[in-house]
């Protein structure tokens, strides 16, 4: 059960001056390119509302629709990242979010930095650079997000506690390490989520502990789990 | 203590901190942010909350109680700790001092840069004197003849193409045309400074391809008049946004002591610095192109002589302000 998280996983832990280690979970890029598609969008329908009211105000208004357009094409994403809590509609949408890479929020600065250097991303065509950045370094950074210090993360919203069922509390016939311990716990707070088949299906994987299979071997890592949460 | 103990007995304590934390999001719509009661030791509640985390974390509770209280902290550290946007200097603590201050103290990089700008723009202003066919392996022969237009002496308004609009139309294209190139310049610095180095020696040698072609067939009066005012801004700017670019590159090239990118990094601050400085100058440069360059009926004696003051006016600026402890 021992799985070396360091390798399989996308998340990389922070540690505050308070101690602690905060987890994060880095996004890749299928999604910020989706994030990127719907921004784009936005800023095209930006683009057509700005044309036609400034179009009303004849040339005075084609030099301000020049204007408006140069602070779209690079500061539309420094806006919403540093006064919306670094997301852009497109990645609030999709719940990920730009941060720096010590947990703190996007400062200013490197929301510029990493946003004046996309230019480089995109080269030779369709953010072929970046692409390559964010596969070859850790935490798929493009290399406006490196020379930030930024990354981007999933903004999890919490969802809504699922209560472990109640069952008689029994000890575990073994003793079972802390690994395995989480992982009937979890176990047991997922299980609502499964579909039966598929809780019986992975009861059956622990058939030489609990004695059981199917159903009964179910309710058996239930009652295991009762037992480590401390319910006697 | 078991987990669910553990919750019951701080839950109310988890709950009045993300309560303070919503209080504070703006991304919630203002009248379901609620209102928070400021008597609330904050700071001791999350040194609480973080020692909650880590003793959920090692005591193996579920997923979820962790997972929790991890985005709960993770969000108090971000108020907590995030850093003032605010410049130390503020804005004009920057132009009077840190601006001149930086170019001045990069001496070297300034003139690494002007020298690849100016140096391919004199050579093949030089060259097109001689041999003036040269001009067309520069610029193709359809803008040749457009800029020939623009700076026709007989020409009704100088330095205009014949299909573009009034002042403030022009202000808009500057500003949209000539910030970008800056930006470009700079974000070239990544690809080991050689993205920079191609937008210098490439604008250089149009400027110089164009400024030589006008002198060659006689234009050179209207054309100076028309790019001594706002050049002294526009071409110092553009040597300070490859500044910016060769910054990056010279930080991935030659790091130092530091890996690669840890210099990246603190160069990339650096060189931010004077991208602010180049975004300012070209805002003065295009107003000055748009609203004053532009002006036919200004004589060009009047002009050079404006000119003049303004090279004279960026030449002591970058000199000389700032030299004095900032007040």
């Amino acid at each position: 059960m021992q799985v070396n998280e360091a390798i399989i996983d996308t998340r990389r832990p922070i540690e505050t001056p308070e101690g602690v280690e905060l987890g994060l979970r880095v996004a890749g890029p299928i999604i910020r390119g989706y994030a990127w598609f719907i921004d784009l969008c936005i800023r095209g329908g930006m683009y057509f509302l700005f044309a036609f009211v400034l179009s009303l105000l004849g040339s005075l208004g084609l030099g301000l629709f020049l204007i408006v357009m140069f602070l779209l094409e690079w500061f539309y994403p420094v806006y919403f990242e540093v006064y919306r809590k670094g997301a852009t509609p497109g990645k609030k949408y999709l719940g990920i979010k730009v941060i720096n890479d010590d947990g703190t929020e996007v400062t200013l600065q490197s929301s510029l930095i990493r946003n004046l250097l996309r230019g480089v991303d995109f080269l030779p065509f369709m953010y072929g650079f970046g692409l390559f950045a964010m596969l070859y370094s850790r935490d798929f950074k493009r290399l406006g997000d490196l020379a930030a210090g930024t990354i981007v993360v999933y903004q999890d919203k919490m969802k809504e506690a699922v209560p472990i069922v109640q069952e008689a509390p029994r000890t575990p016939p073994v003793s079972l390490t802390a690994n395995e311990q989480k992982a009937v716990i979890q176990f047991a707070e997922r299980h609502t989520l499964f579909t039966p088949q598929r809780s019986a299906e992975l009861a059956n994987i622990l058939e030489n502990v609990t004695g059981t299979r199917e159903g009964p071997a179910v309710k058996r890592l239930l009652q295991y789990a009762n037992w480590m949460l401390g319910r006697r | 203590m078991n987990q669910d103990l553990f919750a019951a007995k701080y839950q109310a304590q988890w709950q009045l901190f993300e309560q303070w934390l919503n209080s504070l999001d703006n991304t919630i719509p203002k009248d379901k942010r609620p209102k928070f009661d400021a008597t609330a030791d904050i700071p001791h509640i999350y040194r609480q909350l973080c020692h909650h985390l880590s003793l959920a974390q090692s005591r193996h509770y579920s997923a979820h109680l962790v997972e929790y209280l991890n985005q709960l902290t993770l969000r108090g550290h971000q108020y907590l700790y995030q850093t003032r946007t605010k410049s130390a200097v503020g804005f004009q603590g920057f132009v009077f001092h840190e601006f001149p201050r930086l170019i001045r103290e990069r001496w070297k990089l300034f003139w690494l840069a002007a020298l690849l700008f100016y140096g391919p723009s004199l050579g093949i202003a030089a060259a097109i004197q001689i041999s003036p066919e040269l001009v067309y392996s520069v610029i193709p022969p359809e803008q040749v003849s457009s800029f020939r237009y623009m700076y026709d002496p007989q020409g009704e308004h100088v330095g205009r193409n014949r299909d573009s609009g009034d002042d403030f139309l022009m202000f808009g294209f500057y500003i949209r045309n000539n910030i970008s190139v800056g930006f470009q310049t700079f974000a070239g610095g990544m690809l080991f400074g050689l993205g920079t180095l191609f937008y210098l020696i490439y604008n250089g040698l149009v400027i110089g391809a164009v400024a030589g072609h006008l002198t060659e067939i006689g234009y050179a009066e209207t054309f100076y008049s028309f790019v001594i005012g706002h050049g002294s801004f526009e071409l110092t700017a553009i040597v300070i946004a490859g500044m910016a670019g060769l910054n990056l590159g010279a930080a991935l090239v030659r790091p130092g002591q530091l890996t690669r990118l840890e210099a990246l990094k603190q160069a990339s601050k650096v060189s931010m610095k004077m991208v602010y400085g180049v975004i300012l100058m070209l805002v003065i440069a295009a107003f000055l192109e748009a609203f004053w360059s532009s002006k036919g009926a200004i004589a060009p004696g009047i002009k050079f002589a404006v000119g003049a003051c303004l090279w004279l006016f960026v030449l002591v600026y970058f000199l000389f302000a700032g030299r004095r402890r900032a007040a």
